[in-house]
């Protein structure tokens, strides 16, 4: 049987839109093309109406009311407006956050931003060795003077989902301000921010099928009303807190996107994990000495996160020409510096060059699976015959022992 | 990042992967680089009496670039001398293989392991003078 390549197996960096995202959006191009904002004609209100729609199906999704929602570009720029507009507005009642060690790299380039210019203080709770965050650390972190904490729902790199409301509980009694990116979780696993205690809450629309250019940030109204100091000035669109004419097509787009999501949810991620589970087995089955980074029972049901013992990360995508897939070697990035969940992990520098992340999603196949699994057999084959870590291992030399002339 | 054409063909077809018996007679090893830096090259020569590599083998753990670069070191040593050898410039590795600037150190890494390698065998043959 033939198959179509390349296999994208790259959910998590962006997932393709559904079509039925596009249909939905494609009226407000052209036809329907008004601004919401304008009050007094019949363009204005179909355009408004298309947003209210929207807004509702957002917050359907994850348990908020149409009122709580904020429409931004994305989910970096819910993360920016979330931290920022609470140092900002808060900046009286305290200058400590709180921030999990493998939260998003937005979310920490923000708080590096705003520990160097605006006096701010962070903590950074660590995970354990599956990349989870104990609720008691949280608590442990927090000051008198904490006026935010940020835990990412679920990680991107190794999928592990964190119990939200066992921290939400902590931030509750504390009185402190909940913020989640929850651009990886939402969609595809349930998101309530009342059972959680969330007050704030950030989406991208394309990691959930929705087109790109466009998010939401769920912002809690009551218990407690949380106030966010704008970081764009304009026209005070989005009740004051995002200002600039609301972009309808793609708004109406994410709307539909969760709409799918939630409607789709439960069946999908069954069939999801089970080409999942059928991705990693195949490969266990196959390959010694790999190890699955993050947590097996608390994850994203379209993650795996592999380490490939004595095989460097991008070498194994380079073998696999026909899969398009993320690593966390550093040969992969600009940093040289290996991927910063996996090293919180306490896994060695050594095993963190050497992960591969598979994500898989609603149009994943299992004959695309199982092609991905004879590939990574393959790669992980070529790569160890010329592997001289692989062949010091089998000599019985401990590695950690050598002493490397590179140290 | 897109690779060059001599990379994969190097990647899918690597020469002289392998090892000889680090206790064979004339055989030089190098082993340079760490697995916390992504990269380890293994390097081996064997050099005949006059002086003359014979036969080089490679084993590399690393990105493509390294492995490329190793695997092409290996091509070029043989029919070297022992000076020839040393006298390799990882600029020519750069200039052959057309790595990136972000891949210059496995250029360089290929350089430090023909050194390491033929050094060892000098070392060894001093030793084994004395």
């Amino acid at each position: 049987m033939t198959i179509a390549t390349p296999i994208y197996m790259d959910y998590q960096s962006t997932t393709p839109m559904d079509p039925k995202v596009l249909d939905a959006m494609m009226p407000y191009f052209v036809d329907t093309f008004g601004h919401p904002a304008s009050r007094n004609h019949s363009f204005g209100w179909a355009a408004e109406e298309a947003v209210d729609k929207a807004r509702e199906q957002v917050a359907s999704l994850i348990g908020g009311t149409a009122r709580e929602i904020v429409f931004t570009s994305g989910a970096t720029e819910g993360i920016n407006l979330a931290i920022k507009g609470v140092a900002e507005m808060y900046a009286e009642k305290g200058r400590h956050m709180v921030v999990s060690v493998v939260d998003s790299r937005p979310v920490l380039d923000v708080l590096k931003r705003l520990e160097r210019d605006h006096n701010l203080e962070v903590t950074t709770v660590p995970v354990d060795k599956n990349g989870r965050v104990a609720a008691e650390d949280i608590k442990n972190a927090l000051r008198p003077d904490t006026i935010l904490v940020s835990v990412m729902m679920a990680n991107n790199e190794i999928g592990t989902v964190q119990d939200m409301a066992a921290i939400g509980t902590v931030c509750k009694e504390a009185g402190v301000i909940f913020f989640t990116d929850a651009s990886e979780a939402a969609g595809k696993v349930p998101v309530d921010v009342q059972a959680m205690g969330i007050d704030l809450l950030t989406i991208a629309g394309h990691k959930m099928y929705g087109p790109k250019g466009v998010g939401a940030l769920y912002v809690r109204r009551k218990k407690p009303r949380v106030r966010l100091a704008p970081q764009i000035d304009g026209g005070g669109h989005e009740r004051g807190m995002r200002s600039g004419t609301i972009n309808v097509p793609g708004v109406a787009g994410l709307g539909e996107a969760c709409a799918l999501c939630e409607q789709l949810m439960a069946e999908e991620s069954k069939r999801v994990a089970a080409l999942r589970d059928r991705l990693e087995q195949g490969i266990l089955a196959e390959c010694d000495e790999v190890e699955v980074n993050g947590d097996t029972d608390h994850r994203l049901p379209h993650n795996t996160n592999l380490s490939f013992a004595y095989i460097e990360g991008e070498s194994m995508l380079m073998g696999m020409k026909d899969v398009a897939l993320s690593s966390g070697s550093a040969c992969t990035t600009a940093t040289l510096e290996p991927s910063y969940v996996i090293r919180a992990l306490g896994v060695s520098e050594e095993l963190a060059h050497s992960s591969i992340r598979f994500s898989l999603g609603r149009f994943t196949t299992e004959e695309e699976v199982d092609f991905v699994v004879k590939q990574v057999i393959e790669s992980v084959n070529h790569l160890r015959a010329m592997s001289p870590l692989y062949e010091m291992a089998k000599e019985g030399i401990d590695l950690s022992t050598v002493q490397w002339k590179g140290d | 990042m897109a690779y060059s054409e001599k990379v994969l063909d190097h990647y899918n077809n690597p020469r002289n992967m392998g090892s000889f018996g680090k206790d064979e007679d004339g055989v030089g090893t190098g082993i340079v680089g760490a697995p916390e830096c992504g990269d380890v090259m293994k390097l081996q020569v064997k050099i005949n009496e006059d002086g003359v590599i014979e036969d080089a083998k490679f084993k590399t753990f690393g990105c493509g670039s390294a492995i490329a670069s190793s695997s092409l070191a290996t091509e070029w040593l043989k029919g070297r001398t022992v000076e020839q050898a040393m006298a390799i410039k990882n600029t020519e590795i750069v200039d052959e293989l057309d790595l990136p600037p972000v891949k210059i150190h496995c250029s360089v890494l290929a350089e430090d392991a023909i050194k390491a390698a033929v050094s060892d065998y000098v070392d060894n043959k001093d030793k084994n003078e004395d």
